[in-house]
């Protein structure tokens, strides 16, 4: 019984350290910083698209 | 209706660059946040893959037919294709610099990869040396169906036969196995549509441009 409760116990702590082991970025989400670099990146890809959009357009224009 | 797969493309990609930040993922010792990367690096890969098969359909056509046009297509296809490729080798890179360390090792993987660009750069080269027009569509076809294959034996198989550290080879659990949970499916499966056919507008774009070109003998 000893050897049962010692093996429940280190079972226990191997995963509460494994979870505590893993850092993510939860200090970068809490403070909602994260959020910035999301906005940047979407404004990044929307004005990439909008070129991408313009040059469609010119090509249909002298395809005709 | 005809520019619904560009709308599909863009919202797709725009999810996976939201959802791909803020949705949640397992935590995994040594990835930590960058298992992220799965929806910009592998993707890449996934456009390339589709682009270089386009390009082999329309080599095979070329071939059965001798039309200029599916040349035109074949090449596109491979130029855009080789620029996800070349951009799946750096993403790659920087992501192995901060998980194993380096930016670069010997691996089946990693130097296949490099030989797949290599071999598709030699098909630009290749194409580029021919002045002469059905020559250079027929020879570069030729080439094209060689090259595809080799991409098929550098990139799926001759890792999968050693021992690789990249995920999904030799052993070595890829991420569809245990730690693709369904969460991140959400977000893999649409990042992959998206940045494909992102890739393959991109593609028309180039083609169009070529027979403007061709048309006003330039």
């Amino acid at each position: 019984m000893k050897k049962l409760i010692a093996i429940f116990y280190f079972m226990v702590i191997s995963v509460f350290a494994f979870s505590q082991e893993v850092e993510m970025a939860v200090e970068m989400r809490s403070s909602g910083k994260i959020y910035v670099v999301v906005a940047v990146l979407a404004v990044v890809f929307i004005g990439i698209v909008f070129y991408l959009i313009s040059i469609d357009r010119k090509i249909s224009k002298m395809e005709k | 209706m005809k520019h619904w797969w560009k709308f599909v493309a863009v919202l797709f990609v725009l999810y996976a660059i939201i959802a791909g930040f803020l949705m949640d993922v397992p935590a995994l010792p040594i990835l930590h946040e960058t298992i992220r990367n799965l929806y910009f690096h592998v993707t890449m890969w996934m456009a390339m893959m589709v682009l270089m098969t386009i390009s082999l359909i329309y080599s095979i056509r070329h071939l059965s037919g001798f039309k200029n046009e599916h040349d035109i297509v074949a090449s596109e296809a491979a130029n855009t294709g080789l620029l996800f490729g070349f951009m799946g080798l750096v993403t790659g890179m920087i992501w192995a610099r901060f998980t194993w360390g380096t930016w670069w090792v010997a691996d089946p993987k990693l130097n296949g990869a490099a030989i797949t660009i290599l071999i598709y750069l030699a098909y630009v080269v290749l194409r580029n040396s021919i002045d002469e027009e059905q020559k250079r569509a027929k020879v570069s076809a030729v080439y094209n169906i060689f090259s595809y294959i080799m991409l098929l034996v550098f990139l799926l198989v001759l890792p999968r036969m050693t021992d690789s550290l990249h995920p999904g080879n030799g052993g070595n659990p890829a991420f569809s196995t245990y730690d693709l949970d369904n969460n991140m499916r959400m977000v893999f499966y649409p990042a992959v549509i998206g940045w494909t056919l992102l890739g393959v507008w991109m593609m028309t774009l180039k083609i169009r441009i070529k027979k403007i070109k061709l048309k006003k003998g330039l």
